[in-house]
């Protein structure tokens, strides 16, 4: 194969764009990410735009998982043992977006039911809402405030980072 | 070429026209949507040392580079992005063909969803149904990108009825910048909510939502000669799908059937049948039990932008592998199954039962349960005669859509996973495979059907609160070989033992070995062992990792690539802003 290289000015053109939207961002003071406004499936087929599902009266986790991620499973399942009592001080609402392909989505809702999770659930199946939140790898939470702004983000899951998530959901309630 | 550097500029003069447009909005009105920048970086280093006992040769640049960042902007209904890829070189296991730095993928979408509005210029991701007729997507630590670069319309003009329209070519490489693959893909796709569509059913406990996918390429051939018939070559090649998903209450049935016209490419041998595939999926699920049945016939499906390149390639579409995705090293990595791409017929059944808490069985915390079994066979298809042009032309036939008699993969598997008290957790896991190493061929060390049991005990102990240690003892048994009742299949019996040790919310020390104990060559009983140090800060994570990785099989989700063996240090750092 023999390919010819782009021309190196149009890299740099892309690059000043991009300087010039982070200079915008300054100048309006906004670093952190908004939760982007998407179309997702939920485990019925009914369709639900995400920043419908940022609450108002507590902070919203979103946490990335699949049925094939050994640690993203011992995080939710961690967390449900919290999840009432987090529920009770906190007011949090924790919507867990799979994103198993569609080798494995099928199994999403019978695991899911199995486990008795009591989150909302998203499927992500080709990635546009992890892609959107910038997510490498799963799983990755996030927390985010009233506004749709992220405020916390945390990628990997170790026992003991659901007291790190408690503290966030705390501040945030006050 | 060109046609990149055409799209490039358009993003460019969008992106400005827009950047422009609501910088001045912004300092004219007081914004109330604030612009946004954010993205992600990833970087992985490795460095080779030669290890003629695993087989690790030292490539010349004796160490591999990739990284890559996004970099998104948006700001209200208005969003644009570009992912800047590093390869100096690739690191191995990688497609070697990725060299350089440049700009991989470069968008710019506006898209209001009150006007059910939403449209993209430049690369893009996006799946039709199952992806049988299309897919786009990326596997970035695996190499695998084949992101659509043109143009896309989704349009909801009301409640109940989505439409997308896509034109545009596939990424197929990269050397100092993205390189597209020749086919052009014209694509269309509409999606139907009865229920919200049709007023008897709106409050219908049936849901039901109706699809169909139309998808044709275009790319240039010449007539090519098979026996002493000159054939001409279909440039325009057209598939098209159905789609049903139905749910009642506690039900969920999920069918799609899928075709494609005459298609001469180097997986079908360049012959001309036509390609059809069908997948129904019946699920149940309920508090503390879920179970669900599929079953899967693929023939012919195999749908690229470049009909002579094969395996990762430029494919238009996806056909999941009917087996679950195992991620226990061993059950993991030594034999994965994929779908056979010329045409298989499967089957599959999951079951997922908790015992309860407070019962006998179930413990005080409960006991979770997964069995699973899937197995795969060759289609039901009898060859023409040699003599006739049938089988030059066509190759074969298909009598059924039942299995043929050639095994591809038996799979079964079950386990069980107890929280034992406040501090121990238990899993046990059972795998059984039987693997056809001819069909699917993952190992260069035996021709024929592996029979393999894996057993694997998972413990996990919580040290302190925020510290626990974290152990997997896995061992893989294969049967006797059948043309040699002396020597075992494959590479023999393997142990695994991994270890890990975590300090949340920022440490974590792991050791892997993979240690080869029954292969049948008393040299190649070897241990392959792995350390990780990790250090994790919210979204930022570096790791520093040293020792031997075998060849083997890497997967993620439910793709798999093959890799060298290599012995060195690695580097890895993720972050996103």
């Amino acid at each position: 194969m023999t390919h010819s290289l782009p021309p190196l000015h149009q890299s740099k053109f892309l690059v000043h764009v991009f300087l010039l939207g982070l200079a915008n961002s300054f100048a309006t003071q906004s670093w952190s990410q908004n939760l982007p406004d998407l179309a997702l499936k939920d485990m019925e087929g009914n369709t639900v735009q995400t920043l419908d599902l940022i609450q108002q009266d507590g902070p919203t986790v979103f946490c990335f998982w699949a049925t094939w991620c050994s640690p993203c499973k011992r995080e939710l399942n961690n967390y449900a043992e919290f999840y009432e009592e987090w529920v009770d001080e906190t007011g949090v609402k924790i919507v867990a977006v799979s994103v198993d392909d569609q080798r494995s989505v099928n199994r999403v809702a019978p695991y899911v039911n199995s486990v008795g999770w009591d989150y909302d659930i998203l499927l992500d199946p080709n990635r546009e809402f992890s892609r959107a939140m910038n997510v490498n790898n799963v799983p990755h939470t996030f927390v985010v405030d009233r506004d749709g702004k992220v405020v916390w983000s945390h990628n990997n899951y170790a026992d003991g980072d659901e007291y790190e998530l408690q503290e966030e959901l705390l501040k945030l309630s006050e | 070429m060109m046609h990149i550097n055409r799209s490039i500029k358009v993003v460019f003069f969008m992106s400005m026209a827009f950047l422009l447009a609501q910088q001045a909005r912004a300092q004219f009105q007081g914004d109330s949507e604030a612009p946004t920048v954010s993205g992600n970086v990833g970087i992985l280093w490795q460095s080779y040392n030669e290890d003629s006992l695993i087989g690790a040769v030292v490539p010349p640049a004796k160490s591999g580079y990739n990284a890559f960042a996004n970099v998104n902007y948006s700001q209200g209904n208005f969003s644009a992005g570009i992912r800047y890829e590093s390869y100096l070189n690739a690191i191995i296991g990688f497609p070697g063909r990725f060299n350089g730095s440049g700009l991989g993928y470069r968008f710019a979408r506006y898209k209001d969803a009150e006007k059910g509005i939403d449209i993209t210029i430049g690369n893009f991701y996006d799946q039709f149904g199952n992806g049988l007729v299309l897919r786009s997507y990326e596997l970035r630590d695996l190499g695998i990108d084949n992101a659509l670069d043109g143009f896309r319309l989704v349009l909801k003009p009301t409640s109940g009825i989505q439409l997308k329209l896509i034109y545009g070519k596939q990424r197929l490489d990269f050397q100092d910048g993205l390189i597209n693959g020749p086919g052009i893909i014209r694509a269309a796709d509409a999606e139907f909510d009865v229920n919200a569509l049709v007023d008897k059913w709106q409050d219908k406990a049936t849901k039901v939502k109706l699809s169909g996918s139309f998808v044709s390429k275009f790319q240039e051939g010449s007539p090519f000669s098979v026996d002493s018939l000159l054939l001409a070559m279909p440039e325009n090649v057209a598939a098209w799908s159905g789609r049903l998903k139905a749910i009642r209450k506690k039900w969920t049935l999920d069918v799609e059937y899928a075709g494609k016209v005459n298609d001469p490419n180097a997986d079908n041998g360049f012959t001309f049948r036509k390609g059809e595939a069908f997948m129904a999926t019946l699920a149940y699920s309920q508090k503390g039990f879920g179970a669900l049945v599929s079953a899967k016939m693929v023939d012919n499906m195999s749908f690229r932008s470049d009909r002579d390149l094969q395996l990762f390639d430029v494919p238009i579409n996806f056909i999941p592998a009917i087996t679950q995705q195992h991620t226990y090293n061993l059950a993991g990595t030594l034999y994965p199954y994929a779908t056979v791409i010329a045409g298989e017929t499967s089957a599959s059944a999951d079951l997922f039962y908790t015992i309860p808490k407070g019962s006998t069985l179930g413990g005080k915390y409960g006991t979770k349960l997964a069995v699973g079994f899937a197995a795969a066979n060759s289609l039901d298809t009898t060859p023409y005669p040699e003599d006739e042009q049938a089988s030059a032309v066509l190759g074969f036939e298909r009598q059924s859509w039942g299995p043929g008699d050639e095994l591809y993969v038996r799979d079964f598997n079950i386990s069980a996973s107890r929280k034992l008290n406040k501090k121990w957790k238990a899993k046990y896991t059972y795998f059984h495979f039987d693997f056809n190493t001819l069909t699917t061929p993952v190992t260069t060390d035996y021709k024929g059907i592996v029979n393999a049991d894996i057993h694997v005990l998972e413990t996990q102990v919580r040290v302190r609160p925020k510290q626990s240690l974290r152990t997997e003892f896995q061992g893989l048994w294969v049967g006797k070989d059948e043309t040699n009742p002396n020597l075992l299949q494959d590479k023999g019996h393997w142990a695994t033992v991994l270890a890990e040790y975590t300090w949340s919310p920022h440490w974590s020390v792991s050791v892997l070995d993979q240690y080869n104990y029954g292969n049948n060559i008393v040299a190649k009983r070897l241990h392959h062992v792995f350390g990780t140090v990790a250090y994790i800060d919210g979204p930022h994570r570096l790791s520093l990792g040293y020792g031997k990785r075998r060849e083997g099989i890497f997967c993620i989700g439910g793709v798999c690539r093959a890799t060298p063996a290599s012995n060195g240090f690695e580097i890895n750092f993720s972050s996103r802003f």
